[in-house]
């Protein structure tokens, strides 16, 4: 409980989780298996640890879960989805292997998944969600392709999701949720599109997540949750509005939530830790400025160093 | 794992999760391998739909269920039954994968999925609904199947919004509820459904029925953000409106004969613009608009006769600002001494300005000002003007009282010339009324945060309302005082109400000549040359924001240092300032100057002892226009042109702020970032610069 933040606990944890393969969670995670890598993997990165792992491997499996249609599946052998293919180009930006895939290809499976009216489907099923724009654009983003698409289109069909209370929902007429919020305020973001938001509105919402203990909510009258530490604050950052909540609470309650003993970060102190959570928690902590992590990039959900390597380089 | 407690197993849980996982990990392999074969057998499918129960995120298996449907339609008969068996076997499959986790995005989906397929009966869908959202009235994927069910059914708005009431009868705690409710009731506002028109009268009604809630459990948020809506769509006018500009109408603007500018009056415009022969028009609007341009404003003149190109004061794609400039080029023209040339700007005659919510900007409005040639202006002799600028006390002196003739702009010169804005309703006046009645009274028996943050926020209002009849900010000091004791009331949100009380404290200053006269200075420092330069100093308050900029925009010289400001969001707008100070603030990083680069004719920048370069995360990096945010190519050739041996990863923020900008006086010690290497790489992307940290350069 508390303290400061085990950093070599979450080290080892993580790399543990990759080696339990067997276990009935890493099972029941099978099909998540590629996002798990990217929380995993990231979190090492902010933590300074990423060259604890084998990169030809870790590119060589992300590669074997390519789609011949040019997306990502969670696993190997699974369906692509948007959802993947997100996490297998920003595993691969960790590691600046982006090289290593066909960008036009990745690029083509993106592009056919965007519908007349400028939104997304995650895959040639249809689901229609706000959660699919901000994957395509940062994703095209992230691969110097976003002009492929019809960026002015996407961007209205965001709009068309944004509440009485500023915050975004999954499709028009959904309710705010962090998570969205998060997801259109990023693809705003990148798509410089920031104007449309009613920062000063979504700000109180967003701010109002807080509750006393320190933690924050998705929605109002809801449980604090440290995967909000993520979507909450980087939606705060993005919109400058970050200063409207209270830091010092904040990362006392991400701390409080870990396992100072085995490692791992839970949802809320004293609940059972997963990888989701740590990446999270860490994430939230390098967003807080905490000491000794690298800073994250809000939009791209990377490192800043990453990013800025990716955008200014030559 | 959400919700899970945290507790090592036991020797015989690890022995059942480890057959549990042996058992799934079986399912897993048979299920791909008839995916991959494309198996639809019964016993395959028996195999997914086991696996959709305990894997109900895992989309795969779902697609697979398609496939398998789509594989027995080609080839059932076209029987309407057949078909529709096959149907209802797949919504009998997600009812249970529901039932175990009704927040799995692929279930639902796959449900949507069947019934547009258009075969099944949609009746039972609300009775399904209705035993989830008991179970979770929160549910948010239940809530949208059921606006999607509705939309399927044609069911009516008026028809949800009962339902809606319903739930928010049984408990108020519903944010869901809350939210549909507005979702609905803007539909039937916008269409202007039958009992939805006037909107007065509805409003009237969920301002009662939100009441309900807020007053039973003020500390509930369920009923906030409703609430607020809903003053909202008391007090806002849809169509943009022109709130300011410059120059404004009716007033003078006097030229020197050597181009130099001066603003009507004594207070100098900078010759920064001079040089360049050109003067700004500002058009401000109250909200952001597009569609300005040579036909839908005209600029009528006997001297000018140039296309006029209008400019958005803004760092997005979307082309629409709340400010837009335009530069009239007279470097060429041939003024004659002491002769007046009048200029006239209309705009709203034709439509074509246009609000990003669609609303037209429709009100007729002309701005008519004169240009004036003064006599000829003594050029500075040599070494004359070299002086560098200081903000000390003792280079400012009072403004006692202005001088008739001077062009210091409020908003109460502006309303009265432009008194064609909408005239306020009485109703918006008299709801807003009833509502501070309300509140005072909620205050009265408790001392809740959210009695104290509505009443500032309705007193804000009436002030913003009334202020177009003159009234000013006549509560300005209460909802200050309420700010502060928010402050103190919930500490963990503090800089919100300080944010709030920042813009209180401007609206206040700003909103006449008489509040504004004591921030008004004379600069006495300057060369011989320019005397009784006008400068607004607004140190000292405890600013955590800036806004206003509006009432603001003849201002040439500005002093906001020793505040607690991170931004200057908005500042674009003044465009004639040529003096910053900003030192003493709380300001963390470059891209935190970015409205700067707008602004053509700033010479003089006190940035000193701010916080930038000791932050790592960059609150305004999307907020400044960057690659990052695809509103900005970076500009490589000029980068290594002028810093080629600087590493652009580290300088990019730096860059883009400063080669835009035409310095002559820079003061930026007392940051993190400024050390001899950085100095080297100021003085080569700003070869304009004269001093720099208050050492001329050689």
């Amino acid at each position: 409980m508390g303290g400061e933040l085990a950093t070599d606990k979450h080290v080892l944890y993580i790399l543990s989780v990759e080696k339990r393969k067997d276990d009935f969670e890493s099972v029941a995670m099978e099909h998540l298996r590629m996002n798990g890598a990217y929380w995993g993997l990231t979190a090492l990165d902010l933590m300074g640890k990423l060259d604890t792992v084998d990169v030809d491997e870790v590119v060589s499996w992300v590669l074997s879960c390519q789609h011949e249609s040019g997306g990502f599946g969670g696993n190997v052998g699974h369906d692509p989805h948007l959802l993947y293919t997100l996490s297998a180009v920003q595993v691969l930006a960790l590691f600046h292997k982006l090289d290593v895939i066909d960008v036009d290809k990745v690029t083509n499976y993106i592009v056919s998944l965007q519908n007349e009216d400028g939104s997304f489907s995650g895959d040639i099923w249809g689901e229609v969600d706000t959660r699919f724009s901000y994957i395509a654009i940062c994703c095209l983003s992230i691969l110097r392709r976003l002009d492929k698409i019809n960026v002015e289109k996407a961007v209205k069909y965001i709009i068309s999701c944004k509440n009485m209370d500023g915050g975004f929902g999954c499709t028009p007429g959904g309710e705010s949720h962090a998570g969205q919020i998060f997801c259109c305020v990023g693809a705003l973001a990148i798509t410089g599109s920031l104007d449309l938001v009613d920062k000063d509105l979504l700000g109180w919402w967003l701010c109002e997540r807080q509750v006393k203990s320190g933690g924050l909510n998705g929605r109002p009258e809801k449980l604090p949750d440290v995967c909000y530490s993520w979507w909450v604050l980087s939606s705060l950052i993005m919109i400058d509005r970050v200063h409207w909540i209270s830091k010092e609470k904040l990362v006392k309650f991400i701390l409080d939530c870990q396992d100072t003993e085995n490692g791992g970060i839970s949802d809320r102190p004293d609940d059972a830790v997963d990888v989701f959570h740590t990446y999270f928690g860490v994430a939230g902590l390098s967003l807080l400025e905490y000491p000794g992590l690298k800073p994250i990039d809000p939009a791209y959900a990377l490192p800043v160093d990453v990013v800025n390597q990716i955008f200014f380089s030559k | 794992m959400h919700g899970r407690p945290r507790k090592p197993l036991k020797q015989e849980d690890t022995a059942a999760l480890s057959a549990k996982a042996e058992h799934l990990r079986s399912l897993q392999s048979h299920f791909l391998a008839n995916h991959h074969n494309r198996v639809y057998t019964k016993e395959a499918l028996d195999v997914n739909a086991k696996l959709v129960e305990s894997n109900p995120e895992w989309q795969t298996c779902w697609n697979y269920r398609k496939l398998a449907v789509q594989h027995f339609l080609s080839a059932a008969s076209d029987s309407d039954s057949d078909v529709k068996s096959i149907l209802d076997q797949e919504l009998r499959v997600v009812e249970n994968a529901l039932r175990k986790n009704y927040k799995s995005y692929g279930a639902w989906h796959h449900r949507k999925w069947v019934l547009s397929k258009g075969h099944s009966s949609i009746d039972n869908e609300l009775r399904l609904l209705d035993a989830f959202q008991k179970q979770d009235p929160r549910n948010f994927h239940a809530w949208n199947y059921r606006r999607f069910v509705t939309a399927l059914m044609k069911r009516s708005d008026e028809d949800e919004l009962k339902y809606t009431e319903e739930v928010i009868g049984a408990n108020f705690s519903n944010y869901s509820a809350w939210h549909n409710r507005s979702i609905l009731l803007s539909n039937l506002l916008q269409r202007k459904a039958e009992g939805y028109f006037p909107k007065e009268n509805v409003l009237e009604e969920e301002y009662e029925l939100v009441h309900n809630a807020l007053f039973t459990d003020p500390d509930d948020q369920s009923g906030w953000f409703y609430h607020l809506w809903l003053i909202d769509q008391t007090v806002k006018t849809d169509a943009p409106l022109l709130v300011s500009s410059w120059p404004s109408h009716g007033s003078t603007i006097n030229l020197q004969r050597n181009k130099c500018l001066f603003g009507s009056g004594s207070s100098v415009l900078n010759c920064t613009l001079s040089n360049i022969g050109k003067f700004p028009v500002i058009l401000y609007f109250s909200q952001a608009v597009e569609g300005i341009n040579s036909s839908t404003v005209t600029v009528k003149s006997d001297v000018l006769n140039v296309d006029v190109v209008w400019k958005p004061l803004s760092t997005n794609n979307s082309n629409t600002s709340q400010v837009w400039v335009t530069y009239l080029n007279i470097g060429n023209m041939e003024l004659q001494l002491s002769k007046t040339y009048p200029l006239e700007i209309s705009l709203g005659h034709s439509q074509g300005i246009v609000s990003s919510s669609g609303y037209h900007f429709g009100h007729p409005t002309q701005i008519a000002f004169k240009l004036c040639i003064l006599t000829a202006h003594r050029e500075p002799a040599e070494g004359e003007g070299e002086k560098m600028t200081s903000w000390d006390d003792h280079h400012f002196r009072a403004v006692e009282h202005f001088q008739e003739s001077e062009s210091i702009l409020t908003t109460d010169q502006l309303t009265s010339e432009n008194d064609h804005n909408q005239p306020t309703s009485n109703w918006s006046v008299e709801t807003i009324v009833k509502e501070i009645a309300e509140f005072r009274d909620l205050l009265s028996e408790s001392d809740c945060k959210l009695g104290k943050l509505t009443l500032a926020r309705l007193l804000s209002a009436l002030d913003s309302l009334s202020s177009k009849h003159a009234k000013k900010m006549a509560h300005a000091d209460e909802v200050l005082q309420l700010y502060d004791d928010l402050m103190l009331l919930d500490p963990i949100h503090s800089l919100y109400y300080k944010d709030k009380r920042s813009l209180t404290l401007l609206h206040q200053i700003t909103s006449t000549r008489e509040s504004l006269l004591p921030y008004c200075h004379y600069y006495e420092g300057a060369t011989k040359t320019i005397a009784d330069y006008v400068c607004v100093r607004l140190q000292n308050l405890s600013l955590s924001r800036i806004g206003c900029a509006e009432n603001l925009l003849w201002v040439q010289m500005l002093d906001l240092s020793h505040n607690e400001l991170q931004s200057i969001e908005g500042l674009e707008a003044m465009q004639l300032l040529s003096c910053l100070n900003l030192s003493h603030n709380k300001f963390g990083s470059f891209t935190a100057l970015g409205p700067l680069r707008f602004l053509q004719s700033l010479k003089v920048l006190n940035i000193s002892n701010n916080e930038i370069g000791s932050h790592s995360i960059d609150t305004r990096r999307y907020l400044c226009s960057s690659p990052l945010s695809h509103t900005e190519e970076f500009a490589w050739d000029r980068f290594e042109i002028l810093a080629g041996s600087f590493n652009a990863t580290k300088f990019w923020e730096a860059f883009l702020i400063f080669d835009s900008l035409n310095l002559t006086e820079l003061d930026i010690k007392g940051n993190a970032v400024d050390d001899e290497n950085f100095k080297l790489f100021l003085v080569k992307v700003l070869p304009t610069l004269k001093w720099l940290d208050g050492g001329e350069l050689s």
